[in-house]
């Protein structure tokens, strides 16, 4: 009688929605990788301290085509009956478009993308293909520390360490048997106890010995440049060491060892003598950390502006640096990319521990980290 | 799985064989109906993809990631999918309890009557289901040989204009009318005439828009214009005409220095001899670049589009048609007391207003009432006038079904009644907020009307295949009074450069004047320059 038919035919293999999201998501992180040279240098970021999740518009993944201009074109909606001209039906927002109104997407132009990406998907981009060269055991950093791991469950133990789900979980379970009292009541016997092994972690430490030059020729911008390269360095190297700190060393004439605050913000005037924080750095690595203990990572940002007597100290202290350090580096700030006279003598030094880069703006940051960590051997530097 | 092996099939089986009673004996005339119950993630899958056998891509991917998002939180359901074939496949979502089945059996039935019915309708292929996956199988073999990256980088590219086609048209088969015709170009044939050519400039872009028309199958037409023109002595020429700002075409006869204006002069042949609506398979002909996968997969692209057009462009009153019939044939069944509170609630849903957009679900409902409402009771008038008779409704909202779409259904039967029942609004972006700028009825039928006019669209037309005589493609957005989004045009002109191989230009009007943006790979960005 009726053309009709019910079927349930089987649809598992229409999955491709799962597969063309992952497309899609793939595509997110695409865009991700494009924008790294200005999210690296997103102050958002840098100061966000891994806690806050970054907000980023990815113009990239809208469905490109001609379309009006939401923001100028005339729209219709339907009131409640007392509507009336000039009533406010919501926000439009900045500039992007992404304006707040009733909810999400309720209201026109809103069709941008912005994608929530956290510290890890930066990360995750950002060290894509990254190494650490020379990482060393060393050997004193050996049973540095004992850790206590809850990694076992018994009868009987200390109160406080009750396993309270499981001694739930096992009073469920015996009241629910058919021979049971059928009422819910924890015996003793139900109690469960976390308990705990000692372990023998090996400790690495590792140790970023920050140098700056803080006369006065290193202006705000790039204070900010070694901030965030040093910010993306330490993340890194957490990643390899439980611990890896930074030591600040600032420099004019003379080197002290500031606090972070100090290092990035306050400049002081007058010449500039490199040696003396190469000397001071060498000097904490006999102290503080020692390279049994520590792998140790200098690293020297300056605008290459030093007195020119200075140059051969500076050359013999910065090669016995490396000759207990891990990885060194050398980043010079120079908008038009002269190599100074500081460079040209630090580039005597063999390149197997030591990295030179040129940094002209905060587009070259990228470039700059990469030929530290990026693990092929070839980059260009200057 | 076996949920609907027992009695739930029966009883779902029952009741798709009455309502189906029901609604024939309203009189509506659907497909054979084939009903496919599916778990959620598969109703998604099809609704992102717009027909289950479709490509892949990540476009689809996003939808059905924020489809699928939304279904989660339970923030939204799709009630009803169906697809427009014959047989005609409706999806009913597994945990669909039994009245919701038959309020969705009853809404799909007057979908399928609209699709089998509406004159809009006539020529989509009811065979689509089996040739998009026959499509996507190409497209697969095609990523297996070219690599996925390349296939995807090249549907990104063709998507970007997917709307811009001539829907009714049969141009992908036979050809452009003005290629197929002894005469092609009839700007010749008029430049022999000696008319103007400003008169004859005129005399085409009036015809043409005025309107709506976009191919050259009508060309007869306008070479009446033409003659009508010149028989008033090309009194059309300077005023009537040029109503609107319209960028470029309107000055180019007298040359103003741009180049193409140069080349008219030396040359009277047109290409294409009048504005093409369907940009994309002007670029699938005449683009030079093209490897012949491409073509096929451009080929593919133009075929999806011109079989989901009409329903893009019958939206409010496919809806609107099966809420009203949905409506009846609920109240038509033997429903229990909890049912039919069960039932109100589900069909409030369906109808509730929004504030910042139009449900069509909604307006179309009230709209074909209305219609009805009109032609049961006609004045003494319209009976004297017209002879009209009373109770003639129902005949005449299904005529009216089978030839009206969005723009013509709006503007012959949107009311003021139902603009002021309903309560509509005309909103915009005043002073950093989105206000309500007019409630004048004029105003909100008009904004309607633009808001559905080229399905949504802007419309774009390739104005010159051969602009500045140097194989260029100059495009042109016929301007209706709202801005294109120029972040858009400058990331969507790359692509067209990608298809077309050569450089690309886009005119249109920003705040008044008319502009056109330009792309190619030397200078690697858009610019953009003032014209006319």
């Amino acid at each position: 009688m009726t053309e009709m038919s019910i079927s349930r035919e089987d649809w598992s293999l229409h999955r491709k929605g799962y597969t063309d999201q992952a497309r899609h998501q793939e595509k997110i992180k695409e865009a991700i990788r494009d924008r790294l040279r200005e999210l690296i240098h997103d102050e958002s970021v840098i100061l966000s301290d891994g806690q806050k999740v970054v907000k980023i518009p990815v113009h990239a993944l809208d469905e490109v085509r001609f379309r009006y201009n939401e923001r100028k074109r005339e729209h219709v909606g339907q009131g409640d009956g007392g509507s009336r001209p000039g009533d406010v039906l919501g926000t439009t927002g900045d500039e992007d478009g992404s304006g707040q109104g009733g909810g999400p997407g309720e209201l026109p132009g809103m069709d941008i993308e912005e994608v929530a990406v956290s510290l890890e998907d930066i990360e995750e981009a950002l060290f894509r293909g990254w190494s650490l060269p020379h990482l060393e055991r060393k050997e004193e950093a050996k049973q540095e520390s004992e850790t206590d791991v809850f990694n076992d469950v018994r009868k009987k133990g200390l109160m406080s360490n009750l396993d309270k789900k499981r001694t739930i979980l096992n009073a469920l379970r015996r009241s629910a048997h058919p021979a049971g009292t059928h009422r819910f009541q924890i015996s003793p016997d139900d109690l469960r106890f976390k308990t705990w092994q000692q372990e023998e972690r090996e400790e690495m430490q590792a140790v970023i010995i920050a140098m700056m030059d803080t006369s006065g020729s290193m202006g705000k911008y790039e204070k900010e440049l070694a901030r965030a390269f040093f910010f993306w360095m330490r993340r890194f190297l957490k990643r390899y060491y439980e611990q890896a700190e930074i030591v600040y060393i600032a420099h004019h004439t003379e080197a002290k060892e500031v606090s972070e605050e100090h290092f990035f913000s306050r400049g002081e005037s007058g010449g500039t003598v490199v040696s003396s924080a190469y000397r001071l750095a060498l000097e904490l690595t006999e102290t503080r950390y020692s390279p049994q203990r520590f792998n140790i990572y200098p690293f020297h940002f300056t605008d290459g502006d030093n007195v020119t007597q200075d140059n051969p100290t500076a050359l013999k202290l910065f090669t016995e640096l490396i000759a207990r350090s891990n990885l060194a580096g050398y980043a010079e700030v120079s908008p038009y990319a002269r190599k100074s006279s500081l460079w040209q003598t630090l580039e005597k030094i063999p390149k197997e521990r030591f990295k030179q880069v040129m940094v002209r703006d905060k587009t070259d940051l990228l470039p700059a980290l990469e030929a530290f960590f990026l693990s092929s051997e070839t980059h260009k530097v200057g | 799985m076996q949920r609907y092996d027992g009695s739930e099939r029966r009883a779902l089986e029952r009741a798709i064989g009455e309502i189906s009673e029901i609604a024939r004996g309203f009189g509506l005339d659907f497909f054979p109906m084939r009903y496919e119950i599916v778990p959620a993630d598969v109703m998604v899958a099809i609704g992102s993809y717009g027909m289950p056998s479709r490509f892949t891509h990540w476009h689809f991917g996003k939808a059905f990631q924020r489809m699928k998002l939304s279904y989660d939180l339970g923030l939204s359901k799709i009630y009803e999918l169906v697809i427009n074939t014959d047989p005609c496949y409706a999806f009913l979502y597994e945990g669909n309890a039994l009245l919701q089945n038959k309020l969705i059996v009853a809404h799909v039935l007057a979908h399928s009557d609209f699709f089998k019915n509406n004159v809009y309708f006539s020529g989509t292929n009811r065979q689509m289901m089996e040739s998009m996956a026959n499509s996507a199988e190409r497209i697969r073999h095609y990523e297996r040989i070219y690599g996925m990256k390349q296939v995807e980088a090249f549907l990104d590219a063709v998507l970007s204009i997917q709307e811009h086609i001539d829907p009714y048209s049969r141009a992908r088969e036979d050809g452009f009318a003005w290629e197929v015709e002894e005469r092609p170009f009839e700007a010749t044939l008029i430049q022999e005439k000696s008319i103007s050519r400003d008169a004859h400039d005129s005399a085409l872009t009036f015809g043409k828009y005025a309107t709506g028309q976009g191919s050259g199958r009508y060309a007869d037409l306008w070479a009446l214009d033409a003659r009508l023109t010149e028989d008033e002595g090309g009194a059309m020429g300077e005023g009537a005409a040029r109503q609107e700002v319209r960028p470029g075409r309107n000055k180019s006869g007298r040359g103003e220095g741009d180049d193409r204006a140069k080349a008219d002069r030396t040359s009277a042949r047109r290409f294409p001899p009048e504005d093409e609506k369907d940009v994309l398979l002007f670029i699938l002909r005449y683009s030079t670049v093209l490897e012949p996968w491409q073509r096929d997969v451009m080929t593919i692209v133009h075929d999806e589009m011109r079989y989901f057009w009409p329903q893009i462009e019958t939206k409010i009153m496919n809806e609107g048609w099966a809420t009203y019939w949905h409506q009846r044939i609920m109240r038509a069944l033997d429903l229990s007391e909890a049912e039919t509170i069960e039932y109100a609630k589900m069909n409030a849903q369906v109808t509730a207003p929004s504030r910042t957009s139009v449900n069509p679900y909604l307006l179309g409902l009230k709209i074909f009432e209305a219609i009805e409402q009109a032609y049961d009771n006609p004045t003494e008038e319209q009976m004297r006038r017209f002879g009209m008779k009373k109770g003639e409704g129902r005949e005449k909202i299904f005529e009216v079904r089978e030839i009206e779409n969005d723009v013509s259904f709006l503007r012959n039967y949107l009311t003021d009644d139902v603009i002021r029942h309903l309560d509509l609004y005309v909103f915009a972006e005043e002073k950093d907020a989105w206000r309500i700028t007019t409630k004048d009825i004029e105003k909100v039928r008009d904004a309607l009307i633009r808001a559905r006019t080229n399905g949504g669209y802007p419309t774009i037309v390739v104005r010159d295949g051969d602009f500045g005589r140097r194989g260029e493609l100059l495009l042109s957005h016929i301007y209706d009074g709202t801005e294109l989004d120029t972040r858009y045009i400058e990331k969507t002109l790359p692509y067209v450069h990608y298809l077309w191989g050569r450089p690309v230009h886009l005119e249109t009007v920003l705040e008044g004047g008319a502009v056109r943006f330009s792309y190619n790979t030397e200078r690697g960005e858009v610019t953009k320059e003032k014209i006319g």
